[in-house]
């Protein structure tokens, strides 16, 4: 590049700097941008493949089989593109997304709606838990800090199947919960526990309270107590001190913990089935017998999508904190 | 108890360990339960009776059980190894290359699998097999490989996380010193680099494993019928009700699973005490080297 070329680059890239936050950061990227070499191509090449083989275009062809109909023949869904008299013909359907959206008996909206019911309560739920949880970690000596971490998470490294089935014996009718009731003469009958929402609520809890504290966790740690100090010293109170001090210091860890609760419970699929009643019928287990029992693969895909479309709000803020988190560092 | 949560106070202790107790409890409650009543002489799940290894025995003689198990640990041990290999190269050109065209994409790529609902990703890596199947015969059966290729797409993803943590604390003058020196970039990646990441692998690694040995929703819907994954077996076996057999499994996979947990913290702490020694004794002797100097200059 000749120079004066450069020198006008670089003088551009300065009247960026002095533009707004956003578009500072991308120009001082800009500035320190360097060529990449073909052994860094080759390295960036091999996960990029593989993403877009296994993770992107699975994607793009649930897409295309959503807008199929279901036939009997394997694969059990009609050609979108078909050749007739030497002519391509594409078809696509609608009926899927219609059928979602229209249905008499409304089970598919139902269950959309009980799904973010019971994701946003349990994404609350897990914040109003985890949060204490994660600030006595923090408040704790290195050592005890050490092992008290180990102890939190160790739970989390043993099955997933085994942590549902292990409540499932808790809450049962004649289960250690009910026997401790009653022999305590708290209740006189067992209480229905297994095979509701409650039961539901509590896998979930149990299943993702560490994907909550973690990250609240690692942003308690970092707090400025000399700040909280400040506010009591200029007569703030307790409460207003920690929603207007505390949380604002914490704000990527709650972001980052919710999602992280918030978007694989959504599409939840064993916990209800194995913890929840009849009544529990949740997205995932809709697309689940969809696929499994009905074998409509078409309309599994449909509500795949439909799913996807929802969780884009959240993903979309998910990486963005992600983002930010990799940026500061 | 309000004022304690912010401020160091002597009701904030009491609080704390208030907290971190109730959180035991919860935490281990059911798994405990599940120990104890693995060691049940009963069929009945529920009601106990006296001490027995019964259902252990049962248990070891029970080959579908020892089949399945075999199948999720040779899957494990694949899909851990690749997704450690990939993780490594994602995370490099998360925090070496940073600056590429389609980067944001690739981002996206690397964290989108952690979250997604996992039924989604199962029925999406499905339908790809299907499409896939008809050129290539690997994913038309759905045996050990297609599943080894679904568990290395999410569990890269986790190893990603887990290693670039530990890549942006590298010092980077050892590798520009080795590059004035001459190394290439292999040299100095092997030399230098991963000998510093080592922990991050190892520990990648193991969160990969876990992961591919706990995928229970992914793996029902790419598996074929010949394939049969340990949490599958434990899954339709538990639909149909407890059964003590499963009681005695799950409290050899907790044990398992304890006992890694705990020597994957042990060295972790001894690892953590180390660089602490390291960096006092290092300020110790600088500190000398400071006193000794300015004492010679004294007498100079």
């Amino acid at each position: 590049m000749p120079i004066s070329a450069l020198n006008a680059t670089q003088a551009l890239i300065r009247r960026k700097l002095n533009a707004g936050p956003r578009r500072r950061r991308k120009a001082e990227l800009l500035l320190t941008r360097r060529e990449v070499t073909w052994r860094e191509r080759l390295v960036i090449l091999v996960p990029y493949l593989w993403m877009i083989l296994f993770f992107l275009m699975p994607f793009l062809i649930i897409f295309k089989i959503s807008l199929s109909v279901t036939e009997i023949a394997i694969p059990p869904y009609s050609p979108i593109v078909t050749f007739e008299d030497g002519a391509m013909q594409i078809i696509l359907h609608l009926e899927n997304y219609t059928f979602i959206f229209t249905d008499e008996d409304g089970t598919y909206m139902k269950s959309y709606l009980k799904s973010l019911e019971v994701a946003s309560f349990s994404t609350l739920l897990c914040l109003f838990i985890g949060y204490p949880i994660a600030w006595a970690l923090s408040k704790c000596r290195p050592a005890t800090r050490n092992i008290m971490f180990m102890l939190l998470i160790m739970p989390s490294w043993t099955s997933f199947v085994v942590r549902i089935y292990a409540w499932m014996a808790l809450l049962k009718k004649d289960g250690l919960i009910n026997d401790v009731l009653m022999a305590l003469g708290i209740i006189d009958s067992p209480i229905h526990m297994l095979q509701t929402d409650f039961a539901v609520y509590v896998g979930i809890v149990y299943c993702y309270l560490p994907y909550m504290v973690l990250p609240l966790f690692t942003a308690l740690l970092k707090v400025d107590y000399t700040l909280i100090e400040a506010a009591y010293d200029l007569g703030a109170r307790p409460v207003k001190t920690f929603f207007s001090v505390l949380v604002p210091q914490t704000r990527s860890g709650i972001i980052a913990g919710s999602m992280l609760v918030f978007i694989p419970a959504l599409g939840e699929y064993v916990i209800p089935e194995l913890l929840g009643g009849k009544g529990s019928i949740l997205i995932g287990r809709i697309l689940w017998q969809e696929f499994f029992n009905n074998r409509d693969w078409p309309l599994a895909s449909a509500v795949a999508i439909v799913m996807l479309t929802i969780l884009a709000i959240p993903i979309v803020i998910f990486f963005k904190s992600q983002r930010k988190k990799a940026e500061a560092a | 108890m309000m004022k304690g949560f912010l401020k160091h106070h002597g009701a904030s202790n009491i609080a704390k360990a208030v907290i971190l107790l109730l959180a035991l409890i919860f935490l281990y409650t059911p798994i405990m339960t599940l120990v104890v009543y693995s060691f049940n002489e009963s069929k009945m799940v529920t009601i106990w009776t006296t001490f027995s290894l019964h259902w252990y025995n049962v248990l070891v003689h029970d080959s579908a059980i020892i089949s399945a198990l075999c199948m999720s640990l040779t899957i494990a041990v694949m899909a851990a190894s690749a997704s450690v290999i990939i993780g490594t190269m994602a995370a490099f050109v998360m925090v070496r290359v940073r600056q590429f065209a389609g980067e944001s994409a690739f981002m996206l790529f690397m964290t989108a699998p952690m979250v997604l609902p996992e039924v989604i990703t199962g029925l999406a890596l499905l339908l790809l097999y299907v499409t896939l199947g008809d050129f290539i015969p690997v994913f038309a059966d759905r045996g050990i490989i297609a599943i080894w290729v679904a568990h290395v797409t999410f569990c890269s993803a986790y190893a990603t996380v887990v290693i670039r943590s530990r890549f942006i604390e590298l010092d980077t003058s050892v590798e520009e010193a080795a590059k004035d020196l001459g190394a290439g970039p292999l040299k100095v990646f092997f030399a230098i680099m991963l000998p510093s990441l080592m922990p991050a692998e190892v520990a990648a690694f193991l969160l990969s494993f876990t992961m591919s040995m706990d995928d229970l929703v992914i793996t029902s819907f790419i598996a074929g019928p010949e394939s049969t994954t340990l949490p599958m077996l434990i899954f339709s076996s538990i639909r149909r009700g407890l059964s003590p057999e499963i009681n005695a499994l799950a409290a050899i996979i907790i044990f398992v699973a304890s006992i890694g947990t705990f020597i994957g913290w042990l060295s972790m702490v001894r690892k953590q005490k180390r660089i602490a020694a390291d960096v006092a004794k290092a300020q110790a002797e600088a500190k000398r080297e400071r006193e000794s100097s300015m004492l010679g200059g004294l007498r100079g």
